[in-house]
């Protein structure tokens, strides 16, 4: 871990025009992914702005009959919500599959969006990352690389690595948008859709956030009903990331959204595989896999992907 | 004392007081509270320790050309740093093959190459991070185990011959003939490699350390520095899991030492969690190719079992065939094993090394040859029992209850009612299959010393054995007590300490057997010395009293201290016998009918492992192995990298072992069998026959469920998934 300042911010604009001006700088919430990173020296912020003390953390209603919930939210809070269990049930199921308990009790609704991904090259200082030391290669897409965990969609030459978050893919299925300030102390509102790029040449540029910006809140529109599932595939019973994660919102007239973890850069979702919900599993995944470049280690997740969604279409 | 004759009946063991009996862990409470003094907590120890971080090599195989490390020497609090370079290359004890420390050849991927010395640990670690290093890698190498094994199969010279094999497959009912697979497994203890090292004047050195085998541990120092071990002392009191990981010096003693030696303070290291993938040892994969051949009746009439494993050169890498030579009856057999140099990370023994991955082939063979055979895989099994060594009938077992194993274990868990078409249960969306297996791992012994001081009725027994979390405190105080006829209370062990007697030290699941053996042969001793004391004759003692004709004392009025020490050795006459232990594994599994995720739902365990010394803690070592079986027939795997020529994964987020949540109810059975040619308290050891056989139980559990027939693990969904139903 390299030295580092730190400060406390109180104010949501401050801290975002503070992070712009000192370079180096980066904001701190619960810790969970960006300490493990700086312990790595894979990330290595000269300067920390610690986010806690915003006033962030509560969960508030909209004017449009939805929620609003704030970065500082801690995903147990936020899973354990009356208001989502009942509502919103795919996102309770999706952060209790995540983590551990003692990971939800730290792990805040921003920093969740903005952990990193779980490639195990990433993790090795001394191995070609491209998405930490843009240039460099692949470790993953070289011969012989390790890429059982990695995306089959969504990816590029340069780099195939996931979005590991399982609350980002109910967040998704659900329709969620991200509240931001900028350093201007302008309110930005950038769907969730949008809000992970893909890596293209770039894959150390991951988020559609621009210097300093700050998440203040997640929105998510009034509910939308319908039975709600996430289920997350892995090979281990708890605390694993997941193989392939569905997220399934469905209607009674066989109508719905899926989003899938797991296999892209973000959560994996588009309008015209929800539309062929109707149809079944294979009808979506043709679509929504439509174009899935998989490497030999991890072509089974296709397969994965449209049976997991099967499998809880058949249990309604 | 010699142990030259089979124990026979006796009051002592077998109408045991303390012996045999449940006994919580006595160190339990130290645990729980946090305050057992594991090696990188020991502060107390030595003033002004000092912090070491290691690096290690970036490249598999090849050379350094130069190492910088002048930005990492100007960071601030760094007291030392010394590279590979800096120092001449160093010896390498008898076990192993790597070189731990020292000249520019780099042999394995995170080979260590430098430490830093710092006042604080985070100095340390950023410091290292600084340290620049130029290689000149080594051309790229081969990887491949499978196409190894095709170039050696059926060269060199078998290890085990008995009878024409391949008659017996002409003449054969049935013929199995399958490939098998096991990978890389890391031993993934809690703690990791850690010790503290005083050598401040490079004299005397205190190494306070977490390791499996005190007297190897000081050997090895000893000749790693080229310096006389009795300038060397060692301690590890406890030790937060081994497996076969600790049974070695690591580089965390030796770059402590180095730095202590350089900086003249006490440095204490520990190895980050990537290198214990990378840097430590680790259980080789193997390739196996077993074939089988059974007559009409069910009876095997042949054995064939050839595997590769890898090894740097020079090393054992891992032995699946250790299990074959002895665990069924046959008329014919041939074993054999080649060991393939590969620059990899140094391969060795881990838990069950050799029976482990061995068994995890040969059981799901032995499935595979009753279904073929239209028998059940229990029946086939009892039918092929033999109480001889078969590869050299001369020799009997000394007890042998496989049997007894496989028949208690299928009444208890059911395995009559179980559905034996493959696919044919569902539960929901589970499929729902039931697996046994057979599980033999070696009964090893080790000469075991230990010393026994009585006074003021408290006995106090010093040896270096070590408890690496299995209970060895507990046992040993056991065995101590009965002797003395003295209260667990008045007992205390202190163990793992180079200046006490030479013990077995754990391992091999020889050090229950061996180590408690030799606290009987210390507190006999003991008693012949009260007993001269007294000056009576073959006194009785119990009830902290010692008896004898008209004399009849309490232990405490003796006067001063009385002392023995002694130390247990093996007569020949136990290589009459073949000494081993047996168990059965039952196990029911899920397996999701869509996703192929696999679920276990019930393990049971029957074992067949002499006396059990302490139900308590045998019982711990049994589920903790089963639980490990689980890690190994689903999830761990070693990722290796066949371009880099390391493995990828790094953490127990990538090397995912079983978690509470994959472990169900669990029982065990101990048939408490006594094995008299074994040791005098006719105990044998259980710590690594738990693992033996759990991973084929579920490998042979998922095909009942599916009609899948994974034989390359671990058996993960991907895998099954193409064979599962249609949804
Ligand atoms: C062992 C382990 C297992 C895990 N398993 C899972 C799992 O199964 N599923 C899963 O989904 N996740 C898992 N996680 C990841 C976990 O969910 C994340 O670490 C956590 O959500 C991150 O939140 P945080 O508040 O701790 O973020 P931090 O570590 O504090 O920050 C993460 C990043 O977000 C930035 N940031 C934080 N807040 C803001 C803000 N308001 N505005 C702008 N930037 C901000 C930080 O600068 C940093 O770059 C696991 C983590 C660990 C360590
Ligand atoms: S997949 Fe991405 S994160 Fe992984 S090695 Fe390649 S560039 Fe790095």
């Amino acid at each position: 871990m390299r030295s580092f300042s730190y400060e406390k911010a109180t104010d949501p604009a401050a801290a975002a025009a503070r992070a712009a001006e000192v370079e180096g700088a980066k904001f701190v919430a619960g810790g969970t992914n960006l300490l493990d990173l700086m312990k790595l020296e894979i990330e290595t912020p000269v300067h920390l702005i610690d986010v806690n003390g915003l006033g962030l953390d509560r969960i508030g209603e909209t004017e449009e009959g939805g929620l609003r919930i704030g970065t500082l939210v801690s995903n147990t809070a936020l899973m354990a919500d009356a208001r989502v269990r009942r509502d919103y049930p795919v996102l309770t199921r999706a952060i209790a599959a995540g983590a551990s308990g003692q990971l939800r009790n730290k792990a805040t609704t921003g920093g969740n969006l903005l952990q990193r991904t779980r490639c195990p090259y990433f993790y090795d200082t001394a191995q070609p990352c491209n998405k930490r030391v843009p240039g460099s290669g692949c470790s993953a897409l070289a011969e012989g690389g390790f890429s059982r965990q990695l995306g089959i969609i969504g990816t590029s030459d340069s780099c195939i690595a996931t979005h590991p978050s399982d609350m980002a893919v109910a967040m998704r299925v659900l329709d969620a948008t991200v509240e931001t300030v900028t350093p201007a102390g302008m309110t930005r509102r950038i769907p969730l859709g949008e809000f992970h790029l893909l890596p293209g040449d770039t894959p150390e540029r991951e988020t559609a956030l621009m210097p300093g910006e700050l998440i203040t809140a997640v929105t998510l529109p009034a509910p939308v009903g319908g039975v709600q599932r996430y289920h997350k595939a892995r090979d281990r019973a708890s605390y694993a990331f997941a193989l392939v994660s569905v997220a399934l919102i469905r209607q009674p007239d066989g109508s719905g959204r899926v989003a899938l973890g797991g296999v892209a850069p973000r959560p994996w979702r588009s309008a015209e595989a929800d539309a062929e919900l109707p149809d079944g599993a294979h009808a979506v995944m043709a679509r929504l896999l439509d174009g899935a470049r998989p490497t030999e280690e991890n072509a089974f997740k296709i397969t994965l992907a449209e049976r997991t969604l099967a499998a809880m279409l058949a249990e309604e | 004392m010699e142990f030259n004759q089979p124990a026979g009946e006796n009051t002592l063991f077998d109408g045991g007081r303390v012996v045999g009996k449940p006994h919580r862990r006595v160190e339990g409470p130290l645990k729980v509270a946090g305050v057992a003094p594991y090696a990188y907590e020991r502060h107390d120890v030595v003033a002004g320790q000092l912090y070491g971080y290691p690096l290690g090599a970036g490249i598999a195989h090849g050379r350094i050309r130069s190492i910088d490390a002048g930005a990492a020497r100007a960071a601030p609090g760094v007291r030392a740093v010394v590279t590979a370079l800096d120092i001449e290359p160093l010896d390498i004890w008898d076990y192993n093959v790597a070189r731990l420390f020292g000249g520019d050849v780099v042999e394995h991927y995170h080979q260590a190459i430098a430490v830093v010395v710092a006042e604080s640990f985070e100095q340390a670690r950023a410091a290292a991070a600084l340290i620049e290093v130029d290689y000149a890698p080594g051309d790229p190498a081969d990887y491949d185990l499978d196409a190894a094994f095709r170039r050696l199969e059926g060269t060199g010279e078998p290890g085990t011959l008995v009878g024409d094999v391949e008659a017996a497959f002409r003449d054969a009912a049935a013929v199995v003939d399958q490939m098998y697979h096991t990978p890389s497994q890391s031993h993934m203890m809690m703690e990791p490699h850690a010790s503290v090292v005083d050598w401040s004047d490079g004299g005397e050195m205190t190494v306070w350390t977490s390791n499996q085998m005190i007297a190897w541990n000081r050997q090895a120092l000893a000749t790693t520095f080229g310096i006389d071990p009795e300038r060397i002392r060692v301690e590890s009191p406890y030790v937060g899991g081994g497996f076969g990981g600790k049974l070695w010096l690591r580089a965390d003693a030796v770059l402590a030492a180095i730095g202590s030696r350089e900086v003249g303070a006490p440095v204490k290291l520990a190895l980050p969690r990537p290198f214990m993938m990378n840097n430590t040892t680790h259980r080789s994969a193997t390739v196996q190719r077993i074939r089988l051949a059974a007559g009409p009746d069910g009876k095997l009439k042949g054995i064939w079992h050839e595997a590769a494993s890898h090894s740097l050169p020079g090393g054992r890498g891992e032995n699946p065939t250790a299990q074959t030579p002895f665990f069924y009856g046959t008329e014919t057999m041939r074993v054999q094993n080649h060991v393939v140099d590969m620059k990899l990370p140094e391969s060795s023994d881990m838990r069950a090394p050799g029976e482990a991955s061995g068994l995890m082939a040969l059981e799901i063979a032995m499935d595979e040859m009753a279904e073929a055979l239209g028998m059940d895989p229990v029946r086939f099994r009892i039918v092929n029992d033999t109480q001889v060594n078969p590869s050299n009938p001369e020799q009997p077992f000394s007890e042998r209850h496989f049997v007894e194993c496989l028949e208690r274990g299928a009444e208890a868990f059911g395995w009559e009612t179980r559905n034996t078409t493959p696919g044919g249960t569902r539960d929901g969306q589970w499929l729902v299959g039931h697996g046994v297996a057979g599980a033999f791992r070696g009964a090893l012994l080790m000469p075991s010393g230990a010393r026994a001081v009585l006074e003021g009725g408290r006995l106090v027994v010093e040896t270096d054995m070590t408890d690496i979390g299995t209970g060895s405190y507990t046992i040993l105080g056991q065995t101590a007590a009965e002797v003395m006829g003295l209260p667990m209370e008045a007992v205390e062990m202190r163990l793992a300490n180079s200046a006490f007697p030479v013990s077995s030290g754990s391992g091999g699941q020889f050090g229950a057997a061996s180590s408690t053996a030799g606290v009987y042969a210390a507190c006999m001793a003991l008693r012949e010395r009260i007993a001269g004391h007294l000056g009576v004759e073959d006194p009785e003692f119990r009830d902290g009293r010692v008896i004898a004709g008209n004399t009849n004392m309490a232990l405490a009025e003796l006067e001063g201290q009385i002392e023995a020490v002694d130390s247990m050795e093996w007569g020949d006459f136990q290589s009459r016998y073949q000494m081993s232990t047996f168990g059965a594994h039952f196990v029911e599994v899920g397996v999701h009918a869509a996703t192929g995720e696999v679920r276990v739902r019930r393990m049971l365990a029957v074992v067949d492992s002499g006396r059990i010394l302490n139900p308590v803690t045998a019982r711990s070592q049994l589920i903790g192995a089963m639980t490990m079986g689980v890690g190994a027939a689903l999830s761990e795997e070693m990722a290796l990298d066949t371009a880099k020529g390391m493995f990828a994964n790094h953490d127990l987020a990538g090397y995912e072992v079983a978690v509470h949540a994959d472990i169900p109810e669990q029982e065990v059975i101990f048939l408490d069998t006594l094995d008299g040619v074994a040791s005098p308290l006719k105990a044998k050891g259980v710590g690594e026959l738990g693992l033996c056989g759990v991973a084929a139980a579920l490998a042979n559990a998922v095909y009942n469920a599916t009609g899948v027939r994974v034989r390359d693990y671990p058996v993960t969904l991907d895998k099954i998934i193409g064979g599962l139903p249609a949804i």
